[in-house]
């Protein structure tokens, strides 16, 4: 494992997490167990709204990745978009989410929004949110099998699926 | 919290949470008693009135809507995947195909992210280019809404006029990017080419024929009592509940919360226009009718303005490294044709580093986020796409609300299919 770069600006702590400026913008660096905690002192805070839930599989990512030293990189990073519309500030979160263990909480119960987000980046990298609504597959078909965005998920070689095709004529 | 309704999980939800299998058991079982009362319907994907391959499974009484359920993806490409295997040079044609109603707002996100990567600052009437192409992006756009949503509700001249007008902006935009749609105009370092000779008057135009057009407008359904019986009261939703679903553009206008990117996390030259910001009273589908046709107004108000401050200057950022040369040093200079050579064959490469820019589309706000390894193709790609995420308020819009009132609700909350499946 390469050693990890610094991101500029390590110097503050927010919500008990550890804090650093990506990109202009505020990010806060945490793990799967204190995921719902700061996510909830963030909305008690005023990040009335989840503007985007996604996630990055960096499996194959080369060399270094920019996070502070403190931070035990793994496979899974789930990347959360905040904003608080009274301050007009913008937060991000970064999760880290073991590859052995994909399962994160679910934030359905502070911004029900990431529903649909949420059952997404299910269907996509194979995260599962702990006690979400519905989790199901959304955008591929239901008995598709394999995670599309997942770097080790091979282009081209599954055929194109279809539930209800009938035998060969 | 009044958002109470919308974070509810159990039955009372107004989200129908079963699988596709789960649905077509229940729908198919004779032997349940209730089935006389409560029955599941599909809705779609090739229904007129769904904008694209939208499906509902709705859990209907009588012709009360009680649950439903968007099952999308029909449209799905894998548009993200596709777009870490592109450069950024070839990223704007991917996305740019996502939101095909307008697409010159996923190149601005995506070249803005780019750039924002690269630290480049594009040049200032590369600025006000991009701020023209995308209000009148706006109006193109919010234009064929105000034709669907015509359609949808039985005026079905306004579609045909809704159509017409779009045509006299997509006529421009053909005549300075080559294209109608999917222009690919909007590129990391500036745009693709400079306006042509005598833009400002094409514009004014443009700006005379569709004033008086949008007031006909205003006759034929604004002040119609049908129009208004239709519209008025249906799928209401309150800025709470708005905000929760992380409901944004239109949507969130319409409950009278007053948040637009451009006015308050202004990006391009936003900040140096006058413009207002439209917003509702009572979150129903009118409001967002209302707002979106006054949301032309206010565009082409922007679009009159820049005719007037369009600075001069270049056109893109002459950085060998971003943008290819003048076609005519490649010509003379052997180290011009060996950056043409390299930007079209490798691309460049981008810093590593990750970013995210959002913009405000006429569906919301949409942001692209892209994680960059320091090649060039993006690591990751991903779009936060507007319709999507609005498509959610659809079941908490549509609940106690007649199957004839959904049709007026998808309508309203224009969702484009392209973006939601990408």
């Amino acid at each position: 494992m390469p050693e990890q770069v610094e991101p500029e600006k390590v110097d503050r702590e927010r919500y008990g997490a550890l804090a650093s400026e990506i990109s202009s913008q505020t990010v806060l660096f945490v793990t799967v167990d204190e995921y719902l905690e700061v996510a909830t002192a963030a909305r008690n805070d005023g990040f009335d709204q989840l503007v985007d839930l996604t996630a990055v599989d960096y499996l194959s990512y080369p060399g270094a990745r920019i996070r502070p030293t403190d931070v035990k990189p793994e496979r899974f990073e789930v990347v959360v978009q905040l904003i608080n519309h009274t301050s007009r500030e913008r937060l991000g979160l970064r999760v880290q989410v073991p590859a052995d263990e994909p399962i994160a909480p679910s934030l359905f119960d502070l911004w029900p929004g990431c529903e649909n987000l949420e059952r997404e980046v299910f269907d996509m990298f194979g995260i599962e949110f702990a006690e979400h609504p519905d989790m199901s597959r959304i955008l591929m078909p239901e008995d598709w099998i394999g995670h599309p965005l997942r770097k080790d998920f091979a282009v081209g070689d599954v055929p194109v699926q279809f539930s209800e095709a009938s035998a060969p004529r | 919290m009044t958002a109470e309704r919308v974070m509810r999980r159990g039955d009372d939800s107004a989200v129908l949470r079963l699988s596709e299998a789960e649905a077509a058991r229940i729908g198919d079982d004779a032997a349940d008693p209730d089935d006389d009362e409560r029955v599941m319907l599909n809705m779609g994907p090739a229904h007129p009135s769904t904008h694209g391959v939208l499906r509902l499974m709705l859990e209907m009484e009588g012709e009360t809507v009680l649950r439903s359920k968007p099952v999308i993806g029909y449209l799905h490409t894998g548009m993200e995947k596709q777009g870490e295997n592109l450069t950024y040079l070839q990223g704007c044609t991917n996305v740019t195909r996502m939101d095909y109603a307008s697409p010159l707002f996923s190149e601005l996100a995506f070249s803005l992210t780019t750039e924002k990567l690269l630290g480049v600052e594009v040049p200032e009437r590369a600025t006000w280019i991009r701020m023209l192409m995308c209000e009148l992006n706006r109006i193109s756009s919010h234009l064929l809404f105000l034709a669907t949503n015509g359609i949808d509700l039985g005026a079905v001249s306004m579609m045909i006029y809704g159509w017409r007008e779009r045509e006299e902006v997509l006529r421009f935009f053909e005549k300075v990017t080559g294209l109608r749609m999917n222009h690919n105009y909007i590129r990391p370092g500036g745009v693709a080419a400079d306006l042509h000779d005598g833009w400002p008057d094409d514009l004014r135009e443009l700006l005379e024929l569709i004033e008086p057009r949008l007031d006909e407008y205003e006759v034929l359904m604004t002040g119609q009592p049908i129009w208004r019986e239709r519209l008025q009261g249906v799928g209401a939703i309150n800025a709470d509940e708005a905000i929760a679903l992380s409901a944004t553009g239109p949507l969130l206008r319409s409950t009278g919360y007053a948040w637009d990117l451009r006015r308050d996390e202004p990006y391009l030259a936003y900040d140096e226009v006058d413009f207002d910001v439209i917003v509702g009273t009572y979150g129903d589908c009118y409001d967002r009718y209302a707002i979106r046709i006054n949301e032309i107004r206010e565009s082409m108000k922007i679009v009159d303005q820049i005719i007037d401050k369009m600075p001069g200057g270049d056109y893109r950022l002459q950085d060998k490294k971003v943008t290819p040369p003048p076609r005519i040093r490649i010509d003379e200079s052997m180290e011009a044709l060996i950056h043409h050579f390299k930007i079209f064959t490798e691309g460049y490469q981008v810093p590593k580093g990750e970013a995210y820019t959002a913009v405000e589309s006429p569906r919301g706000e949409l942001g692209v986020y892209i994680v960059s390894d320091g090649t060039a193709t993006p690591y990751r790609m991903r779009v936060r796409p507007p319709s999507f995420i609005n498509l959610q308020t659809l079941p908490h819009l549509m609940r106690g609300g007649l199957i004839a009132d959904g049709v007026a609700i998808i309508s309203s909350v224009d969702p484009i299919l392209g973006e939601v499946d990408r």
